[in-house]
């Protein structure tokens, strides 16, 4: 790779041919301020915020989009550099909303964080916003437009991560904002609710619809029984929140703080994820050996349900039909549990902690339900748990590690890895491959489908019956794959798909400034537990999950199953109000 | 005797624009046919040696652009003739779609064989929509007398030419926002590098050339470089075409030589200031253009001599404002433009404008805060030094030059 050698603030350095000025600014330790760049992004170059000098240069130029080139003379630290890019914030803060205080993003906003870097005061500029209705009519997500910055991450996110096209820009000078189709809310389009705009914005202008108050009421209600489960993805990822290390281990703290928070009994999702192992494996061996239809699509990713609903509704038959480990934890909470327990569905709050934003739409979906009530009652975010623990002045970082409780705390390596991109297949592997051959898979640890390569495949020989497997995550990937079945021309048998680059580690609930980086350690973080913390590790070795099939739902596939671990799936209405909800 | 000629003119009002044998008789395609029997490397020493500038506004060398989208490897390349005239008071290449249409497709051709294009693509605004199947009409022509398609008079060179519409946006005049438009996508510019020379429409090496730029080349071809370069001053040879417009007895389009001071321009070719009024200001070059206060008349009309004392000529559009607007409700008025105009993209233009609007409404109704003048330019200047594009980087170049030449409209000395 050919060489450049250049100076920033007199201060000389060599960096490869192509590297950026705000990369090479880095390498010698001077951070240029950015808004709409983002590090797992195309580069925008549209805020302007990292201007900067290039000697010889007529303009200034944006650090995030000039390539270095040999002999380049750059300066961040004049004032003719520091005016411009104070000059760029003060400008986006005299048209965006001025309630900081009142902002979910308070404290995570990068337009704060720069309005404190450049000592923005008193502004003699006009305070002009933009304002426009507040779309919060769906469970997921809510959009301020007042809020927007259009630095177009989101867009991008939504067009070319996703490939789900809801979010665009529109219109231009003052009046260009961020829309959606025909300007219409959330709700009305095809969006998927997986929040990867919210996870990218960096202000409060897209964020997660907040139900922490309803958790605290819910726990403040002394009639209530009040539970929650905690996904496979939170664990190593509510630490960034705290400022601990990328990807730290933090499973027993999250215990303790849940516990301290007032749960009645804090479970653990990895138990569902195990059953749904064996009831979605079951499936699979069932389809392959009857001639159903193949291939079979994992289900356990509610955005990537409500995209194929939306985008693919003539292949509904290719989905599992079974529940996502949260909706199966809801539907046992509100009859086995309940029953066990002697308590009245009815007087049972089950609160789910996920990394989703789509879960909070899966919860309410008019089939979600079990005995007349609600599977799950109230699902909160990663970022929601950490603002109740930072409320509560619960110190996470000195809190001793607690074990979840009993019967729904025991879960497999198989089920941990469902947080990890490739992970739900190989438990399922892990799992179907000793039903069908009768011995262990040769190498437990499946690497085919690990790695953030956006589609993954892989033969797996069942008794002389070799079965094309294929992992994609991030929803663009998702519709190479939809497109192969659509023409007819896809060989796999069995595919897992999750909405969100990375899986449940990446998903668009997990604390702010995730980027690649950041999913690549929760992910080394989750094999880890795997294989070092767990005592079993392939989802039919549970003891909890066997003890409930004996006392409860008989077999895999069976009556109670079908009843409570089972769903269907509708079209979604192209045209206008596509949510149809409890 | 009139100051204005006729050479990259020539043809306007002598033939039927509809008739490409009428363009035949008086001489048509006798430049793309000089071309053809010449290597490329010849037809751009020939515009290097007539010196021309590119007439899209910023005034880059026509030989030195075409040398370099020859020398951008790739079998497939793509010639853009960029007839988004969207600077108020330019309507200089109108006159050439509607009088001397051929002459433009000649000029397309000669830049596809040099820099080794296929394709053309005629890129009109929408408001000159009433001009597309007149301009659909010639290419057809051309098309059936072999001036296009396949094999161009029996050459190796195959070339075609494609009209697209604008939507209305003044920023699609930007090349790489016009090959957006093109493409189907919002008008919106595109970050450079990579440059549309090296990777522009459809992601290949794409030249742009101005509408009077391309019909210069065909003049260069049919006549020669020396012709062109008997025009003008020795510092600044060639002719230019100007439009003229404001308060002036009769606006319209002019070919002139470089030289002519602006008083000549105005006075002696447009006629003069209606009612032999004052002139309190004139803009050059449209919207985008700068001011010039009256004290600069007697300046030579060429690059240089305009460079000298801070004004540019850009689109050629010469707008002229007498006593009865005063320079601030003039300023106001090109601010609503830019205010209207910009695409939004990027903060310093999109919020910038707006703020700048504010300003001027204060300072119109003598109600500014002390603090007003001194954020005016503060924001120009960041708009200048820091928009995504040239219409941001461009668009307070009036209100820049408005504060050097009338410092009293702003309280200033």
């Amino acid at each position: 790779m050919k060489e450049i050698k250049l100076s920033i603030n007199n201060q000389k350095i060599v960096v490869p041919a192509g590297t950026t000025i705000l990369e090479a600014a880095k390498e010698v330790g001077v951070h240029i301020p950015t808004l709409c760049y983002h590090p797992d992004q195309a580069i925008k170059a549209n805020c302007r915020v990292c201007v900067v000098e290039v000697k010889g240069s007529r303009k200034l130029s944006a650090a995030c989009s000039t390539p270095v080139w040999e002999g380049m003379e750059v300066i961040t630290t004049s004032k003719k550099v520091l005016d411009s890019q104070k000059g760029v914030v003060e400008l986006l803060i005299a048209s965006h909303n001025q309630d900081c205080l009142n902002c979910q993003r308070n404290g995570t906003c990068e337009l704060q964080n720069l309005a404190e870097r450049f000592n923005i005061g008193k502004t003699n500029l006009d305070i002009d916003i933009l304002t426009l209705p507040i779309d919060d009519g769906n469970p997921s997500i809510v959009r301020d437009p007042s809020k927007c910055i259009k630095c177009n991450r989101c867009v991008e996110t939504c067009s070319k991560t996703q490939g789900v096209d809801v979010l665009t820009h529109a219109h231009r000078s003052d009046q260009y904002i961020i829309s959606t189709p025909y300007n219409l809310p959330l709700g009305s389009t095809l969006c998927t609710f997986c929040g990867q705009c919210s996870a990218v914005c960096p202000v409060g202008a897209i964020v997660e619809k907040d139900n922490t108050e309803q958790v605290f009421e819910a726990i403040e209600n002394q009639k209530k029984h009040v539970i929650c489960q905690v996904a496979p993805a939170i664990r190593t990822a509510l630490g960034d929140a705290f400022g601990l290390d990328d990807g730290a281990i933090v499973t027993g703290q999250m215990v303790n703080a849940l516990k301290q928070l007032g749960f009645d009994k804090v479970f653990d999702t990895n138990f569902t994820a195990d059953l749904t192992i064996i009831e979605e494996g079951n499936e699979l061996i069932d389809r392959i050996t009857n001639g159903g239809t193949l291939p079979m699509i994992t289900s356990c990713s509610p955005g990537w349900i409500n995209y194929v609903e939306g985008k693919y509704d003539h292949l509904l038959d290719h989905l599992s039909t079974c529940k996502s480990p949260q909706q199966m934890f809801g539907a046992l909470s509100k009859s086995y549990y309940a029953e066990k327990m002697g308590i009245d569905p009815k007087d049972i709050c089950t609160v789910s902690i996920m990394p989703c934003t789509a879960k909070k739409f899966e919860a309410q979906r008019d089939e979600m339900n079990t005995n007349g009530v609600r599977d799950v009652d109230v699902v909160l975010t990663t970022r929601e748990l950490a603002k109740m623990i930072k409320m509560t002045g619960i110190d996470f970082e000195v809190l001793q590690e607690k074990e979840f409780d009993s019967p729904f705390g025991i879960g497999t390596g198989a089920a941990v890895i469902f947080g990890a991109t490739g992970g739900v297949m190989e438990a399922a592997l892990r799992t179907v491959y000793e039903v069908v051959v009768g011995e262990p898979m040769p190498s437990i640890d499946f690497e085919p489908a690990r790695g953030l390569q956006g589609i993954k495949e892989a033969d797996v020989d069942l008794n002389g019956t070799v079965v094309k497997v294929a992992v994609a995550h991030g929803l663009s990937n998702a519709k190479i794959v939809m497109d192969m079945i659509d023409k007819g021309e896809c060989p796999y048998a069995f595919i897992e798909i999750m909405a969100c680059p990375g899986g449940c580690v990446g998903g668009g609930g997990q604390p702010i400034n995730t980027t690649m980086a950041t999913k690549s350690k929760r992910i080394e973080s989750t094999y880890k537990i795997d294989k070092e913390k767990l005592q079993y590790r392939k989802s039919h070795e549970n003891p909890a999950i066997n003890k409930l099939y004996e006392e409860y739902l008989e077999k895999p596939l069976g009556h109670k199953s079908h009843e409570l671990l089972h769903t269907h799936y509708h079209p979604r209405d192209k045209k206008i109000g596509n949510i149809k909800l409890k | 005797m009139s100051k204005s000629v006729s050479l990259i003119t020539e043809n306007y009002n002598k033939y039927n624009p509809d008739s490409i044998d009428e363009f035949i008789n008086i001489g048509g395609f006798t430049g793309l046919k000089n071309a053809l029997n010449m290597s490329s490397d010849d037809v751009i020493s020939i515009a290097k040696a007539s010196k021309v500038m590119g007439r899209g506004g910023a005034a880059y060398p026509l030989g030195k652009k075409w040398e370099q989208a020859k020398s951008v490897p790739g079998d497939n390349k793509v010639v853009i003739c960029n007839a988004d005239e969207g600077e108020p008071c330019t309507f200089k290449d109108r006159s050439m779609l509607e009088k001397d249409p051929f002459r433009l497709i000649e000029g397309m051709a000669i830049a596809g064989y040099t820099v080794g294009a296929q394709n053309g693509y005629l890129y009109i605004r929408e408001e000159y929509r009433h001009l597309h199947p007149q301009m659909k009409n010639a290419i057809k022509q051309a098309k059936e007398k072999g001036y296009l398609g396949k094999n161009i008079l029996g050459t190796d060179f195959s070339y075609n030419i494609h009209v697209y519409s604008g939507a209305g946006a003044y920023v699609c005049g930007e090349g790489s926002a016009l090959i957006e438009s093109i493409e189907g996508k919002s008008g919106r510019p595109r970050i450079k590098p990579p440059f549309i020379k090296q990777c522009g429409l459809n992601l290949l090496p794409t030249c742009v050339n101005n509408v009077e730029t391309l019909a210069i080349g065909t003049a260069l071809l049919t006549h020669g470089a020396e012709k062109y370069l008997s025009y003008g001053t020795s510092d600044c040879p060639g002719t230019k075409i100007i439009s003229i417009a404001g308060n002036v007895n009769k606006p319209g389009v002019y070919e002139i030589p470089f030289g002519l001071t602006l008083r000549e321009i105005i006075y002696d070719i447009a006629g003069g200031v209606p009612g032999n009024k004052a002139i309190t200001l004139f803009q050059l070059g449209g919207a985008s253009g700068k001011i010039g206060p009256p004290s600069l008349l007697d300046t030579p009309y060429s690059y240089d001599d305009l460079h000298k004392v801070g004004l540019v000529i850009g689109s050629g559009a010469i707008l002229v404002v007498d006593e009865n607007m005063k320079p601030l409700e003039f300023l106001h008025s090109i601010q609503e433009f830019f205010c209207h105009e910009s695409c939004g993209k990027c903060t310093p233009c999109r919020e910038g404008n707006k703020q700048i609007a504010h300003i001027l409404d204060r300072l119109l109704a003598k109600t500014q805060k002390d603090t007003d003048v001194d954020t005016l330019i503060r924001l120009a200047k960041l708009m200048s030094q820091s928009s995504f594009c040239g219409l941001g980087e461009t668009a307070q170049s009036a209100l820049l030059n408005a504060i050097r030449y009338f410092p009293e409209e702003f309280g200033l000395k």
